[in-house]
């Protein structure tokens, strides 16, 4: 296997409050291999965005990073200088945002827009427009000039969206992030989306870290997936491996809860009882005992380690689990 | 676009429409009778009926509203019943001092206050952000013919930089300039620390936005997402300001010319109240009025460029 485009070891970061650092990300261990899509899924406030924030270094003020690496293609983002940081920004990696709605500039045309993010490029102006016509093509928007001189508002949701990827995909950038791209769509335009995205990744063949809370459409599209609960991994494997069998409580329950895979109707959808731990005072042992089901004395003093070879998981019972599971 | 403007223009000719007869009605109300106070108490009872007749007085008021208007069509105003002259002429030769003096006063604002805003906005709680806060809520507060009585004490009575009377000599651009520097200042200084506080706080909101985060994301320059991308939005609700700004200057220009003795419109029209000179009372309140609704029209235009949400919006009449 050659050397993974990012690479991301024990990363922390906390959020300085009124009440505390709040640590957000606690020791976070990621891996992005050349060409492959990596899916993260986790509810709200896992850390998810935080993480990709700390990779593209657009971080809010209050945040600090108390240690670790983000280590892109061999060079460790943390310690580039913002303007260092901001050659790569756009270039090498790129972001998908989560609401297509508000992600591009209401006053700006699409044109404008899309030649802007070409900043980098010495070519005149109707060249820059042409290389836009084409990268909108390519995301399959009809009548692409005259899209040109349109208004984000003058679209709708998935072709903003389309919009929002194509920009994306405009400097070839060897790493994108997708956050939720999907989840301000609806069901139809989601699939539509996540199927051009397979696509033009393998015509481009970049890397893809996609972010999510909608296991269908990780399952969908990625090759391995990492489970994050309240701020640290706590699961990671190939997406067959971990959505078969998974290891940790916490995805058992995940996967359990997703309505996609209800078979019988029911009256009530199925939760996760308890609500997530507090991260200014963190709780000792492992993060998600309050939660668990099958937690033990020692869930409850000793932190669990990641443990498994290719597929990992953070839980003292992972034999236990072993014996149950179906 | 084009739609937008017709539709506005129309509005801003009813806005004057409304604004010219209430002040009409109004000039009526106010005690005194215009003959008495001009002619003097010793005036006969047949002199103040012959003035009363030539000016139309003894018309019922809507009768001499519509004479008004009917010589408004005509571009004619009446006479100054001082001195006979037009009073489009009177007024004319007024108007350009005052419009000097409150576009100045509000571009020079404009140049120090959107700057200053911006860059609270960028460097939030910053020693030049906080120093920007106190000063502009302090010249928010002052009322600009105090800060004029003491330019006037300082930089003109005592340094002798500038001058503190009239407005230059006539034709001598540099004189003129120079004369208008104090008056400007007292004018336009509250409204820097007020364009500032504006420019700053929806600065504030649009940095907030996700576009921004997206324009970063893609490593855009920080100067261009700061200038094309934010303020662009951010100067709207201060573009509205500015265009109204201008046109309750126009009135406001009053406290300026009257403390440095500058001619202008201000003073034509506080002259013209004293003595009851109805004909320049609303020659005066009819540009400055229409002045006030150009400037608003002038920043919706110029919104409705900045945004095309705005744009299309009105321009579909909704």
């Amino acid at each position: 296997m050659t050397a993974p485009v990012l690479d991301i070891r024990g990363l922390s970061i906390s959020y300085g409050t009124e009440a505390g650092a709040l640590k957000a990300l606690r020791d976070v261990d990621l891996e992005v291999g050349e060409g492959s899509i990596i899916g993260i899924v986790g509810e709200s406030g896992c850390g998810k965005s935080t993480l990709i924030s700390a990779i593209i270094r657009l971080l809010a003020p209050n945040a600090q990073i108390v240690q670790g690496a983000v280590n892109f293609k061999g060079r460790d983002l943390l310690g580039l200088s913002s303007e260092q940081m901001r050659a790569l920004r756009g270039d090498e990696i790129s972001m998908v945002f989560q609401d297509p709605m508000t992600s591009l500039n209401p006053t700006l045309t699409i044109g404008r827009q899309m030649s802007d993010v070409q900043h980098r490029s010495t070519v005149s102006r109707s060249e820059k427009n042409a290389c836009s016509v084409m990268m909108l093509e390519r995301v399959g928007i009809p009548d692409p000039e005259a899209q040109l001189k349109r208004y984000p508002h003058h679209l709708s949701g998935g072709m903003r969206q389309r919009v929002a990827i194509a920009m994306a995909l405009m400097a070839e950038p060897s790493l994108l992030i997708a956050d939720e791209p999907t989840t301000a769509l609806d069901a139809t335009l989601e699939v539509q989306i996540i199927h051009r995205l397979k696509e033009l990744q393998r015509e481009f063949g970049c890397s893809i870290l996609f972010i999510s809370h909608h296991l269908g459409v990780i399952a969908e599209l990625c090759e391995e997936v990492i489970v994050m609960y309240a701020g640290e991994v706590v699961e990671s494997g190939p997406l067959r491996e971990v959505f078969i069998d998974p290891k940790h409580p916490y995805t058992r329950k995940l996967l359990e809860c997703d309505p996609a895979r209800i078979a019988e109707p029911t009256r009530e959808l199925p939760v996760i009882e308890g609500s997530l731990p507090n991260l200014v005072n963190l709780p000792d042992g492992c993060i998600f005992k309050d939660r668990c089901s099958k937690a033990e004395a020692r869930c409850g003093i000793e932190p669990p380690k990641m443990s498994g070879d290719g597929h990992r998981a953070a839980c003292h019972l992972l034999d236990h689990f072993q014996e149950t599971s179906p | 676009m084009l739609r937008f403007i017709v539709r506005r223009g129309l509005l801003s000719l009813l806005i004057l429409f409304l604004a010219v007869s209430l002040m009409f009605g109004m000039i009526h109300m106010v005690p005194g009778d215009p003959a008495t106070v001009m002619l003097g108490p010793k005036a006969t009872p047949e002199m103040k009926a012959e003035f009363s007749r030539r000016l139309g007085l003894d018309q019922p008021l809507a009768v001499q509203l519509g004479r008004f208007y009917a010589g408004l069509a005509r571009g004619d105003l009446g006479e100054d019943p001082f001195t006979n002259r037009e009073v489009t002429v009177i007024v004319w030769e007024q108007l350009p001092y005052t419009l000097v003096l409150v576009l100045v006063a509000i571009g020079g604002a404009s140049l120090l206050g959107i700057p200053l805003g911006c860059f609270s906005a960028i460097r939030r709680n910053s020693l030049l952000d906080r120093l920007t806060a106190v000063m502009s809520v302090a010249f928010i507060a002052i009322p600009s013919f105090v800060v004029a009585l003491y330019l006037l004490l300082w930089l003109a009575v005592k340094w002798r930089w500038f001058p503190a009377m009239g407005a230059g000599e006539s034709g001598n651009l540099a004189d003129q300039a120079h004369h208008l520097v104090l008056p400007a200042i007292a004018l336009g200084l509250g409204w820097v620390g007020y364009i500032a506080r504006m420019v700053r706080a929806s600065m504030l909101e649009v940095m907030e936005e996700n576009h921004i985060r997206t324009a970063r994301a893609f490593g855009l320059p920080e100067r261009t997402v700061i200038v094309h991308y934010a303020l662009r939005i951010a100067m709207l609700p201060t573009v509205t300001i500015l265009g109204m700004g201008i046109g309750t200057m126009l009135s406001g220009a009053l406290f300026a010319e009257i403390v440095f003795s500058r001619p202008g419109i201000g003073k034509l029209l506080y002259e013209a109240v004293l003595t009851r000179n109805y004909p320049i009372v609303m020659g005066s309140v009819l540009v400055t009025t229409g002045f006030f609704v150009l400037s608003t029209l002038a920043s919706d235009i110029i919104n409705a460029m900045l945004d095309p949400r705005l744009r299309e919006r009105q321009g579909s009449g909704e």
